[in-house]
C-alpha cells in the first residue's frame, strides 16, 4: 500500500519534471538561436532528467533507469559546455525527451515497452557523449585546477613576499556506497560549496569499473574539489556534516602569496572557457579573476556572516530559476467537493434573499444588508474556490510541442510552434478534454495545413512552416486559436469531396465560409485522406463535437495562400456562468448571457413572414430568422410573435444573428451550472441545468444547437450525439 | 441444523434481502431496499423538452438534478397523474440517481432468493423486460422490477 503511494507520488513528480524537462529544452532550444543560453535552463534540464532517474532507480525501472542516464550523460556534456546545443542537439534532445515521457507512462501503467525504440534514440544521443567524456574532462579542467595546487609558480614569484595568505581549500572527497543509499548525492554537496566560494570540481572517474561490471548502487567515483573561499575551515567541513564517516574527506588549506602568477595563468584559462561562462559549478574564468581580489577581501572583513549563508542560498541557488511559489497537492475529489458544496451555499443564499423579500424584509433593514453581504462573500468563496481548479494552459501547449515535432518528423516538413498565452488559465477538466481535439487540430495543420517545404520556397514563404497555439481570455470566455501560415483551405477541393461523400447537395450554392465548416461534417474526412498522420477516421467533425461537449465552439477562418486559423470558444469553467432568467411557455430558463446581443420588444409590423411559416425580424435594415423557443422544445405549437413577448438577439460562434422568442425577462444572475448527464443524458438544445432560488431546476438553453436545429442547414449536418464518445 | 437456521440467520444473508414495496397503476411492485436512496413527496418538476412520455422531467434533490420517471408510463400502464399524495421513490442505480414517480409505499418485504418466481412468461415484451420476476405475498402477486432497465437510456436496449 504505501509503496504504491510512493510509486504514485514519483509518477506524479515525474509530470512536473516532465513539464520543466519540455519547458527548459523549449528555452534551451530559443536561447541558442540567440547564442546564448541561460545555464539554469541547462541545470533545469538536467536536475529533471536526473530526478526521475533516481526516482526510477528506487523502482527499479531499469528501461527508465538507463535511458535517462544516457540523456543524462549527454547533458551534462552541454552543462559543462563541451556540447554546443545546436539545432542537430536540441532536435536529439527532442526526440529523447519525448523517448523519456514514452517510457515514464509505459513504467506508470506497467506496460512493456520496445527496447528498439530506445536503442534507436540512445544511439543518437551516445553520439554526442562518447567516452571520451573523461578525457576531454580531465584535459580542460585539471591544468585549471592545478595552476592552484601547484608549487610552481611559486619558483616564479618567490621574490614578491613569503607571507602566504590562505585563498581557499583543496577538498579530496571520495563518497562511498552508503553516502547515496542515505539519499545524499555529490552533486548536491558540490553545489553547497559553490555557495562559499568559487568551485572547481574535477572528477576521477579512475575508480569507474567496466560497464559490464558497474553497480547500481556502487560509489566509484572521486573528487578533487578546489574551493575558493575566505570562509573558515569548519564552515567548510560543516557541508560535509550529514555524510561525516560516509565518504573520505580530507580538506587542506590553499595558501597564495601573491596574485600575479595567478592572473597569468588565468587569463589563458579564461580565454578557452569565456564562452561557457554561464554555465554554474565551472565558472572558472570568474575563478582567476576573482583570486586577486580574495586576499585582500578576507583581511579586511573576516568570516562572521558566513554561517548562514551556507544552508539559507543552498536553497534559494536551486530555485533561482524557476520562480517557486508554495504549492500542495490536493485530491482532485476534495476540490469538486467544496465546489459542490459552495455551488450549493450559492443557491442556498438565493433561496434565502428570496424568502426574505417575500417576507416583506425591506431593502433598507439589516437583514437585507446582512444578506447583500452574503451574497458579495458567497460570490467571492465562489470564485476562489472555481480558482482552484484553474490551470494555465501551458502543459497543454508543451504536449502540443510534442505533436508538431512528430507531425512534421513525419510529414518532413520544418514546422516550427510559436505558443502565445500559455498563462491562460482554463479550468483542469476543460484542460485534459481539449488534448485530443486539439491534438488532431495541430496534426492537422501540419499535415494539410502547411505545404511541403518546396511549394513553400516556390511561393516566396519561409522554408520554416509556422504554426502558432494562442490562448486568450475574451469576454468571460477563452479563446484557442491555432493557425498556420499554410495554403489554406482548398476549398475547390473541399466541396468536391463534400459533394463525393454525398455531405452537400451538388446543386447547392455555398457561402466561403459554408464551404470550410464542411470539413466538420460527419463522414467528412474519413479513409480516403491518404495521410498516416492525420487521416486516421477520425475526423474534423469529432473534434468539433468533443469540443461542443465542452460547451465550446469551433470555428474557421482560411485565407487562401496565407493560412487558416481555427478558433475554439471555450467557456472559463464548467461550474457558473452568468444567465438572463426568462420564461417559456410557463417554464423558466437560463439563457447564457454571453450569447446574447440585446433584447427588444419589436412591434408586429416589424415582424414579416417569409415562407410557410416563418418569421424573420428586421433589426435596423437587417432581416433575422425568428425563433420560437417554446415550439422548438415542443412545449406548444409555433405561434406567432406577439408583441407581449421578448425577442433576444443571439449570436452564435459562427457570428450568425438570430432573435428567440421568449415569454417574458425575469431577472439577470450567476447561475451555478448543474449537468444534467449524469443522471439523465444530453438533450439537444440544452446545456445544462441550474437550480434557482425557490428550489426549482431551470434548464439552460445551448443557443448555438437552437439554431442549428431551427435554420436549414445547407451542409445536412445530422447532428449525432453518440459521436461524442468517440472523444473521449 | 434448522435450529441453527434460526439462530444465525445472518448467514444466509445472501439469500434474504429486503424489497421495497409500492403501488401504482393498480399493481404491486417492489425493488431491492438498498438501491433507495430515500422516499419523499411529490414535487413539481421542470419538463425536458424532447423527453420520452415517461420522463415527467427533473428536480433538485439537494443540488443534484434528478430525472423523474412515471413508473406506470414506463412499464406501459396508464399514466399516473401526479398528485400531492404520490411520492417519489429516489433510487440510485450504479452512479445514477432517479426519482420513480408511483402513489404508494405499502411495504417492506424480507424475501428469500426461493421466494422469488421467475416472471411467468406474458405476450407483452415491456412486462418480460422489466419485471425480473415476481414473488406471491399474501394472495396478492408482488413484481420485482429490473430497476436498471428503468432508465431513460437504457431504451433502446430494452
Amino acid at each position: 500500500m504505501s509503496t504504491n503511494d510512493i510509486r504514485e507520488t514519483f509518477f506524479l513528480e515525474c509530470e512536473d519534471l516532465l513539464e520543466a524537462l519540455e519547458e527548459g529544452l523549449q528555452d534551451i532550444n530559443d536561447q541558442s538561436a540567440d547564442g546564448a543560453v541561460d545555464s539554469e535552463c541547462i541545470n533545469a534540464v538536467f536536475r529533471a532528467v536526473h530526478s526521475i532517474k533516481g526516482g526510477a532507480g528506487a523502482f527499479k525501472l531499469d528501461e527508465l533507469v538507463h535511458f535517462a542516464h544516457t540523456f543524462e550523460t549527454v547533458l551534462d556534456e552541454v552543462r559543462n559546455g563541451k556540447l554546443l546545443p545546436d539545432s542537430d542537439v536540441m532536435g536529439v534532445f527532442f526526440r529523447a525527451n519525448d523517448r523519456l515521457v514514452d517510457l515514464v507512462n509505459a513504467a506508470r501503467d506497467e506496460e512493456p515497452v520496445d527496447p528498439a525504440d530506445n536503442a534507436a534514440i540512445e544511439a543518437e544521443l551516445n553520439k554526442y557523449a562518447p567516452a571520451e567524456e573523461e578525457e576531454v574532462d580531465a584535459g580542460d579542467y585539471t591544468p585549471m585546477g592545478l595552476s592552484f595546487d601547484f608549487e610552481l609558480p611559486d619558483l616564479d614569484d618567490l621574490d614578491l613576499g613569503p607571507a602566504k595568505t590562505q585563498i581557499g581549500y583543496e577538498i579530496h572527497f571520495r563518497p562511498f556506497d552508503q553516502l547515496y543509499g542515505n539519499g545524499n548525492d555529490a552533486a548536491h554537496l558540490i553545489r553547497a560549496l559553490s555557495e562559499l566560494g568559487v568551485v572547481t570540481a574535477e572528477v576521477d572517474t579512475s575508480g569507474l569499473p567496466a560497464f559490464e561490471t558497474m553497480r547500481a548502487t556502487g560509489a566509484c567515483l572521486s573528487w578533487k574539489i578546489t574551493l575558493m573561499t575566505d570562509e573558515s575551515e569548519h564552515v567548510v567541513l560543516d557541508v560535509f556534516d550529514f555524510v561525516d564517516g560516509l565518504c573520505e574527506l580530507t580538506v587542506d588549506p590553499i595558501y597564495e602569496e601573491a596574485d600575479t602568477p595567478v592572473d597569468d595563468d588565468g587569463d589563458t584559462g579564461a580565454g578557452e572557457e569565456l564562452e561557457m561562462a554561464d554555465f554554474p559549478e565551472d565558472d572558472a574564468p570568474e575563478a582567476t579573476a576573482a583570486a586577486p581580489d580574495l586576499p585582500m577581501a578576507s583581511a579586511v572583513e573576516p568570516a562572521d556572516a558566513a554561517e548562514p549563508r551556507s544552508a539559507a542560498k543552498q536553497e534559494s541557488g536551486q530555485a533561482a530559476a524557476k520562480t517557486t511559489k508554495a504549492t500542495i497537492r490536493v485530491d482532485l475529489e476534495r476540490v469538486d467537493r467544496l465546489i459542490n458544496v459552495v455551488g450549493e451555499l450559492v443557491i442556498n443564499q438565493a433561496m434565502l434573499s428570496q424568502c426574505a423579500k417575500e417576507a416583506g424584509v425591506g431593502s433598507g433593514t439589516e437583514i437585507a444588508a446582512g444578506l447583500d453581504e452574503f451574497k458579495q462573500l458567497s460570490r467571492e468563496i465562489q470564485e476562489s474556490v472555481m480558482a482552484i481548479r484553474a490551470q494555465p494552459v501551458k502543459s497543454l501547449f508543451q504536449r502540443m510541442s510534442r505533436i508538431v515535432r512528430e507531425a512534421s518528423h513525419a510529414t518532413g516538413k520544418t514546422v516550427k510552434l510559436i505558443t502565445q498565452g500559455e498563462a491562460t488559465e482554463v479550468d483542469k477538466t476543460v484542460i485534459e478534454r481539449l488534448a485530443d481535439p486539439l491534438t488532431h487540430m495541430i496534426r492537422n495543420a501540419v499535415d494539410h495545413g502547411l505545404e511541403k517545404t518546396e511549394k513553400r520556397l516556390e511561393n516566396g514563404k519561409d522554408k520554416v512552416g509556422h504554426v502558432t497555439l494562442t490562448a486568450a481570455h475574451r469576454s468571460g470566455r477563452v479563446f484557442i486559436e491555432v493557425s498556420d501560415d499554410g495554403a489554406g483551405i482548398n476549398r475547390e477541393r473541399v466541396l468536391q469531396i463534400g459533394i463525393e461523400k454525398g455531405i452537400v447537395d451538388p446543386s447547392a450554392d455555398l457561402s466561403d465560409t459554408e464551404i470550410d465548416n464542411l470539413i466538420f461534417a460527419p463522414g467528412f474526412s474519413t479513409a480516403s485522406e491518404i495521410s498516416d498522420l492525420s487521416g486516421r477516421g477520425v475526423g474534423m467533425d469529432v473534434v468539433k463535437s468533443s469540443i461542443q461537449s465542452l460547451g465550446g465552439r469551433v470555428t474557421i477562418n482560411s485565407t487562401p495562400g496565407k493560412g487558416s486559423v481555427f478558433t475554439i470558444s471555450l467557456p472559463l469553467t464548467l461550474a457558473v456562468m452568468e444567465g438572463m432568467v426568462v420564461q417559456v411557455a410557463g417554464q423558466t430558463m437560463i439563457v447564457p448571457l454571453t450569447a446574447i446581443v440585446e433584447t427588444l420588444r419589436p412591434e408586429r409590423e416589424e415582424i414579416h413572414m417569409l415562407g410557410t411559416g416563418d418569421e424573420v425580424v428586421s433589426v435596423r435594415g437587417m432581416f433575422l430568422p425568428v425563433v420560437d423557443l417554446a415550439a422548438s422544445f415542443g412545449y406548444r405549437s409555433a405561434q406567432p410573435y406577439t408583441s407581449s413577448q421578448v425577442l433576444l438577439l443571439v449570436n452564435t460562434d459562427d457570428d450568425h444573428t438570430y432573435a428567440l422568442t421568449v415569454d417574458a425577462i425575469h431577472d439577470q444572475r450567476q447561475v451555478v451550472i448543474k449537468g444534467l448527464k449524469e443522471n439523465y443524458g444530453d438533450l439537444t438544445g440544452i446545456a445544462a441545468a441550474t437550480i434557482l432560488g425557490d428550489g426549482r431546476i431551470a434548464l439552460i438553453i445551448d443557443t448555438d444547437a437552437i439554431y442549428e436545429q431551427n435554420t436549414a442547414q445547407p451542409t445536412l449536418m445530422t447532428y449525432q450525439p453518440n459521436a461524442m464518445g468517440a472523444s473521449q | 441444523m434448522t435450529s441453527a437456521a434460526v439462530a444465525m440467520p445472518d448467514t444466509n444473508s445472501t439469500e434474504f434481502s429486503e424489497y421495497v414495496a409500492f403501488r401504482t397503476a393498480g399493481q404491486d411492485f417492489c425493488f431491492d431496499i438498498m438501491k433507495v436512496r430515500e422516499i419523499r413527496g411529490w414535487t413539481e418538476a421542470t419538463v425536458l423538452p424532447h423527453a420520452p412520455s415517461y420522463v415527467l422531467g427533473v428536480i433538485n434533490l439537494r443540488g443534484s438534478v434528478v430525472p423523474i420517471v412515471d413508473l406506470a408510463a414506463r412499464l406501459g400502464l396508464p399514466t399516473t397523474e401526479p398528485h400531492d399524495r404520490h411520492v417519489i421513490i429516489i433510487a440510485v442505480v450504479n452512479t445514477q440517481i432517479i426519482g420513480l414517480l408511483v402513489e404508494a409505499v405499502s411495504d417492506i418485504l424480507g424475501v428469500s432468493e426461493e421466494m422469488v418466481q421467475s416472471t411467468p412468461d406474458v405476450a407483452s415484451e415491456t412486462t418480460k423486460a422489466f419485471i425480473s420476476g415476481v414473488i406471491p405475498k399474501d394472495e396478492k402477486m408482488i413484481r420485482l422490477i429490473d430497476i436498471e432497465r428503468i432508465l431513460p437510456q437504457n431504451d433502446l436496449e430494452s
